[in-house]
This record gives structure tokens, sequence and C-alpha cells, in this order.
């Protein structure tokens, strides 16, 4: 082996997207040193493909908003699945983090008045999600990117290098997170380019890796999306939570078949656009559920009204909660009224014209036209539902995003799990990632005050090493190219949008074969910029994650949010109160169920008891929150 | 429906390298990122590319397709004749590394060399007002996805690594030129910076940067003209002088 590059920091960050960056931020400002290791360059993770907005109640459209609705709109996009604490410490804090941007650079769109503009999305009771167009991502990313330029900058006036205290590690593979004494005391991995490997000793880690949606066959994730922090946490020693919940996104292309999959944003129904069928049918109106009746309108005409008056009407049913447009798109086509390549028809061009379509929703415009050779402004969109974000991740404590069970680990974003309960809402996730983000900065910074030193073994650097080695010396082993092809047909088949017992308990079989396979994985060419050494790795975390979300699928007896039972078609209080747990034995994933924490009664007064009464079993609302 | 479309995917690394034939099935509607992943999938496994999003939105994915610097996920197949051959080669400013991934530290190493955004002191989080029309300038520029097409093309480094030391390129004359008219950064100096730091004055205004951006950014109308012209005009013009060294902020003319 060639000599082991080592590395010392206070605390090493995995992922470079937006709750990765900002972290690293919290915790460069507070003094510590940093490393933020990603599997891209720099600047390219999957934060720059969101689009529609950032929630946040700052009230600049409608000023009824504050933290407390935003909250309700949480728990009820979430079925009241998620951790109450993380929804309240979002609905509280994520106006802060939206004007934080901008005194970091960041220019959102602008109101009348001049302040942050917000829009309208799915669940949102008022227009709530600040942005940019319909590439909001890409601002935030762009901007905690240049703020960490500032902050290096900093860095070289006071201690002479720009590298001296934070330091960008692009295109490096994390393979192992590493534990001495029952504490973390590191990362193991390879530099992408070379195949060099690389050891960096620190009492704390941040996983900050984003989502899973490469496991599965169609998703608008990029490759990087292949659950690596799910996976690394899960080998560490923490838990995952609710990982049978998975968003699929009502709105991806499906034609042609080379772009299927890619995100239609969710800007393009909150500026008005209309879903219809085959028949011309806007079908959404017969897809309304009897808890959010008071809230959609059931018919066109209150529909249209709502875009002038939205005090005196009730919303389109195209703005319903992702979990629900996608399973009505899901059924239309299934019964036959699809498009000619099994999608549904999305139309903004006869609500706006050509040039505000293009003013707001301009990557989209752009993203047809040149991929799918359709003008968007002239003609309608083939839509259909496309895995997108995994509300499953590791269970944190809220406050300090502490991955629990293991000291020194911490969890924000997309990786982390909890917040967003059974479904998240458009636009809470890019708030999301700015809020907890922070916050396990600041959960690392307090843990290194009281544990500032790390150093990792002889034996367990051997172990790491003889690990990355491994698929060059097996000879006429398997692809790692065709076992990801294989497992991605197993959960789009049998672990999808809409599941049975019986076909997860298949998946669960044939997950387990192919990981049996997968160790057995051979590796050609050499280490220099090898893709298929690389997916190898990304193949190993994904077989993880499948595991997971399958066997707490089974485990399920009921339909809620993104995790839908054919066999078990109705919501039911009594699932309601538990989270499915995983755990890894370090020979498979186990799965125990435990008791969701009481709502307190402050968060439960906000609420209409009627409305509780929807979700909660007679015994939870005689309780009425506890103290 | 498929055929078989011919590839000439440049192959090696910063020692040596060539042009490698293959012969590979492509599907109405494919872009040139899907048929160097079958060719990744089914011949060259090892066959080096960089991606993510695969939807024009990241700026992973550059290469030169038929010497045209483009981004693989965004070029159709189909925009080429049927039975011409298609030849991919890696970025040709900046080094290889492997095939067709080049090594773009350079853009990294400018980024860090132009001076941040600064926020006005007593304006606090949440206070600032502006208008929409006043953002939309700086907005124009912060579409950059940074897939550095502008900084591959240009000629001032293309054929010329000698003049990368003084040259930051169209990408960081846009952030230069975002950062100048952002209606809230205080820093002065931002144009005169670009000029004499910056290397401004070595681009001759060819707009092959603005012919190859994939977000259709007019770098060189809206962002290298109008800082030519008042570099230009504050140096020469007496009474722009004299104004540039009274008034306390330079910032937007």
């Amino acid at each position: 082996m060639t000599s082991l590059e080592k590395y010392k920091y206070d605390v090493v960050v995995i992922g470079a997207g937006g709750a990765g960056l900002r972290a690293a931020v919290e915790a460069r400002e507070a003094g510590l040193s940093v490393a933020i290791v990603c599997k891209s360059l720099f600047g390219k993770a999957h934060t720059v493909m969101a689009e529609g907005g950032a929630a946040a109640s700052m009230g600049n459209v409608n000023d009824n908003d504050n933290w407390k609705v935003h909250f309700r709109d949480t728990m009820r996009g979430g079925k009241f699945l998620n951790h109450y604490r993380m929804a309240e410490l979002h609905a509280k804090e994520s106006p802060d983090r939206i004007w934080e941007l901008e005194t970091w650079g960041a220019l959102f769109d602008r109101t009348k008045e001049g302040k942050i503009s917000q829009r309208n999305f799915g669940g949102h009771e008022y227009p709530r999600l600040a942005h940019v167009g319909d590439r909001t991502g890409l601002e935030l990313i762009r901007t905690m990117q240049q703020r960490i330029v500032a902050l290096q900058q900093q860095d070289a006036k006071d201690h002479g290098s720009a590298e001296s205290h934070m330091k960008v590690f692009a295109e490096l593979t994390i393979t192992e997170i590493l534990k001495e004494n029952g504490k973390i005391a590191g990362a193991y991995g390879y530099w992408r380019e070379n195949g060099k490997e690389v050891l960096f000793e620190a009492p704390a880690v941040i996983v900050a890796t984003g989502g899973v949606g490469k496991t599965f066959k169609i998703t608008s994730n990029s490759w990087e999306g292949t659950g690596d922090g799910h996976a690394l946490a899960l080998k560490a020693g923490a838990n995952l939570v609710d990982m049978e919940f998975l968003q699929f996104h009502p709105t991806g292309m499906v034609w042609p078949p080379s772009v299927r999959g890619i995100l239609v944003t969710e800007s393009v129904r909150g500026e008005g656009g209309i879903l219809t069928n085959s028949l011309g049918e806007r079908f959404m109106f017969k897809y309304i559920p009897e808890v959010f009746k008071d809230k959609y309108a059931d018919n066109e005409a209150e529909s249209d009204r709502w875009y002038l008056d939205q005090d005196n009407n009730r919303r389109p049913p195209e703005l319903l909660p992702r979990d629900e447009v996608s399973r009505a798109i899901n059924s239309e086509v299934k019964a036959g009224r699809g498009t000619e390549h099994g999608g549904v028809f999305l139309d903004v061009s006869k609500r706006l014209s050509a040039e505000v379509i293009k003013k707001r929703l301009p990557s989209m415009w752009h993203q047809f036209y040149e991929l799918a050779g359709v003008d968007i402004t002239k003609e309608a969109m083939e839509v259909g539902p496309t895995c997108h974000y995994v509300m499953g991740g590791v269970e944190v404590e809220p406050d300090n995003a502490a991955a629990i069970g293991v000291p020194g680990l911490f969890a924000a974003g997309e990786v982390a799990g909890g917040m967003h309960g059974s479904n998240r809402l458009g636009g809470n996730s890019l708030s999301d990632l700015l809020v907890f983000g922070r916050r396990a900065g600041m959960g690392a910074v307090a843990y290194v005050k009281n544990n500032p030193t790390a150093s990792v073994s002889e034996k367990a650097i051997a172990d790491a090493a003889a690990r990355i080695e491994a698929p060059f010396r097996r000879a006429g082993g398997e692809n790692s190219y065709s076992l990801h092809a294989e497992l991605q047909e197993v959960t789009h088949n049998l672990v999808g949008i809409i599941r049975t017992g019986k076909e997860v308990e298949e998946a669960i079989e044939k997950i387990a074969a192919i990981r049996a396979r997968s160790a057995n994985v051979a590796v050609a060419g050499d280490r220099k910029f090898n893709p298929g050494f690389h997916l190898a790795f990304d193949l190993d975390n994904m077989l993880l994650v499948a595991e997971s979300t399958a066997k707490s699928a089974l485990l399920r007896e009921e339909s809620r949010g993104g995790h839908t039972r054919d066999d078990f078609p109705g919501m039911n209080s009594k699932w309601r109160q538990v989270n499915h747990i995983s755990s890894f034995d370090g020979n498979k994933v186990n799965i125990k169920a435990q008791p969701l924490p009481p709502i307190p009664k402050e968060l439960f007064d906000l609420f209409d008891i009627h409305e509780l009464e929807k979700y909660m079993t007679p015994e939870e609302i005689a309780k009425g929150g506890s103290n | 429906m498929a055929r078989k479309l011919k590839l000439r995917i440049w192959r090696g690394d910063a020692t040596d390298g060539a042009l490698k034939s293959v012969e590979v099935d492509v599907n109405e509607g494919e872009v040139v990122l899907d048929v160097i992943h079958r060719v990744q999938a089914t011949q060259m496994g090892d066959l080096a590319v960089r991606w993510n999003c695969k939807a024009g939105k990241c700026g992973s994915c550059s290469m030169e397709i038929n010497g045209k610097p483009r981004l693989a996920c965004m070029t159709q197949v189909s925009s080429f004749p049927e039975d011409s051959e298609i030849t991919i080669t890696p970025l040709r400013a900046f080094p290889v590394i492997k095939d067709l991934v080049a090594d773009v530290s350079f853009n990294y190493r400018k980024a860090m060399e132009i001076p941040s955004y600064e926020h006005p002191k007593d304006l606090a989080p949440g206070a600032a007002r502006m208008q929409q029309v006043d953002v939309e300038r700086s907005q124009e520029f912060r579409k950059c996805i940074e897939c550095f097409l502008c900084q591959d093309v240009c000629h001032v480094v293309r054929d010329h690594e000698e003049n990368k030391k003084s040259f930051a390129g169209p990408r960081f004359f846009i952030r230069i030129a975002e950062l100048d008219m952002h209606p809230l950064d205080i820093l002065k100096n931002r144009k005169q910076k670009a000029q004499e730091e910056h290397g401004l004055g070595m681009c001759n205004i060819t707009k092959c940067c603005t012919e190859v951006c994939p977000e259709h950014i007019r770098i060189t109308d809206n962002a290298i003209i109008p800082m030519k012209e008042r570099v230009v005009d504050v140096k020469y013009d007496p009474v722009r002088w004299l104004g540039s060294k009274i008034r306390k902020r330079e910032g937007i003319v």
C-alpha cells in the first residue's frame, strides 16, 4: 500500500451540500478546525437541484403567517409522525436562517416593498417559500460556498494560509466512520482521482450526505444519492428512524426515457399549473382525502378564485401534499387514463403568459425545451412520480443533531430522520438543512470542547485499508453496474410507491441475495478515477439502506405519507404512535418499534381538537398532550 | 428503436492517451452523457467521467464534443447527423486527470483571489430592502453553474498557459460584476481591481464565453463590457476621476 495521508481536525463534515456547508460555517466561526469532504467537486452537491424555494414564515407576502402556522402545516404534511421538537425548531428558526443568507450575499426575489418574496407551495397555508426563480438551491449552495471562501480568506489573513483551519477535500469518498472506545475517532476514505487512502482523526464527525434516491430506478437524485451517510452511521452504531418513508415527487419528467425521473418543480403547480388526464379531466378534485376537505377546493371555479383571493377560497387540489398527488397520478395511470408515455399532463401555459413563465420558471422552460423538445409556454408537460427524498434517516437529538447512541457523531439535512414525519412538504428541505446544519455545527462545537482529541488505532486503519483493497483482489467476480441495476429493479417493482406485504417480503429476500453476491464484486482497471471501483462502495451503502427500507415497510401495516400498502390502505392512529428504528448487528439490519415522543401540551393546543381526532387515538386526545 | 452510434472517446492520463473508437446503442431522445454511461456499463468499466445532476443544473459534465465545449447532459445525440461519428475529449484548457476528467482546480484558486461580498455593518438580518429590478442584474450572473466552459473556451488561456497567472477568466469577471452591481455590497473599487489584478484588460471581447454558456448568461455584453467601459471612464474623465475620489461609495454608476 502507498503511504497513508493523515490529517487531524476538530470536526470532519461528510457532504458539502447545504447542511454540510452550513454546519462547517458554524463550526469554523466558533473557532474549530474543519475538514469538508465531498464525493463531487465543491459546489456540485444535490442541493443545486432544489428548485422551488426555502420555507420560512417571514410573513412578507401574507402577514398572517408565523411559526405556529408553519409548525401546523409541517405536522399535517408529515401526518403527525414528525418529531414535534424538530418541527418546532425548524418552524421557529427558518426565518433567521434565510435572513442570515442575505448577510452573506444571497439575492432572493423581492416583493414590491423590497422584502424577500414568498411563493405558494403544496401543503403550506400561506405563500412561504423564499426563492430565486426556480433555482433556489443553487443560490443557497453558492452563497454558502462563497461564505466558506470568505472564511478561508480570513484565515489566510490571520494565519497565513487559506487552508490553515478549514479545507475542502473534494472528490474524496469516505468508506468508514471510525470509533475508539465507543466514541467517534475519525473517518477513512480515498481520493477518487487516484485511489490514495486518507485518514482523518477527529473527535466529531457530521454526516450531511443527503439521500438515497439511487437505490431506486426512477429518481430525481444524482449519482451521489447512494445513502452513504445512512449506511456509514448505521455501521458506526447509530440508528435509522422510519426508513419506510420515501417521497415520490409527483412530477418527474417521463419522456424521453433518458430523462425519466428528472424533477419538474412543484412551483409549476404553485404558479397555477393544473394536472389533467388523457381524457382532459382535471382529476385532482376526486382525490382530496377526508383530512384535507376543509382546506382544498372541490371545484374549478373556487380553485381559480383562490389565486386572486386566498382568504375567502380554498386552495386548488394540485397543491395537496406530495404523497397525495403522487398516489392520485399513479391511480389515474393505472386506470388507463395516462398519457402515451405513462404519465399525466401538467399545464401552466393556459394560466400564465409566455413571458411570465420564462421569468418565473426559467430552468423548467429550458429543461423541457432542450431535453424533451416541449415548449411549456405553449403545451403541456408529461409528468409522473419519481423517487425524490427519504424522510427516514439517522435518529438524532433534535436540539444538537447528535446521533443517538454514538458520542461525537452528528447528522443534518436529508440524512437525518424525524423532522418530516411520513411526508415532507416542498420547501421544508432547504430550510431544514439550514436550521439543522447550523445546529449540528453547534452540537459538534459543544462536544469537542469536552472531547478535544481523538486518535485511531493501527488495527482500525489496517481493517479500513483492507476493505478498500478487496475488490481489486477478487478475480472474475460480480460486476457492480449490473448488481446496481438489479437492486434498482427490485426496489422499483417491490418497495416502490405502492407496496404489498407479499412483494416486500420478496424484496427482502432478493436484496439479501444481491448483498451476498456483492461481497464478490470485482473491479477492472486500477485505482485511478475508476467509476467501477467507486460504485462498489456506493453499492454496499445502497444495499444496507434498501434492506432497512424494505424491513421497515413490511412491519408498518397501514398507509401513511410516503408509505402506501395496498393490503392496508387506511391510516391507523395506533401506527402513528410508533417509529421504526433500524440498527445493524454487523450482519443484518434489525427493526424495532419505538413509541413516538408525546407532543407537549403547548404544541398540542395549537391544533383544533377535531383535526387531531383524525390522527390520534381517543386516549391520546383525552390526555391532551404531555407536560 | 435503438440504433448504433460510433463514438471516439479520448482515453488516457497526463502522461499518455489516444482516441478510442467504440460502437454503442443509442435510443430516441438520449443525450451524449447517456451513451457515455452505456459505454461505461457495458464496455469500459473504468472510463472516467464527471457528472451529477444530469439536468444542466450542476455543471459537472463539461467536456468537448466534436471540439466544442459543452455539457454532455444537455447535448442531444440527435443534434448530430445520424451517420456521423462523435468525438469526445476532455476540456482542453485544463490538465487532464484521466479520460474525460480534467483538473479544474485553477478555477477554485481564482475564486479564492476574488474579494468576497461585504455586508453593510449596520444592516441587521432581515432589514434589507431591494427592488426586484435592482437585484436582477446580479441575479443574471448568479445563475452561473460553474461548469467552467467559458474558462475552457477563452483564448486568453486556452492556448496560453502563461496567461493563467494573471487572468481570472470570464467566470470570475461575472463574479466581480455580480458583486459590483450587488445593491448592498460595500467593498469599493471592484472594477479597478478586476482591471489591475484579475486581467480584465486582457479580454478582447470575442464573446466565445457567451456563446458556450449553457445558462445563456450574457457574459460579455452585461458584465465584461460595462466593467471595461466604466474603468476607462473613471480613469480618463477628470470629473469622474475626482468624483471617484470624493464619493464614499463607488458602487453602481
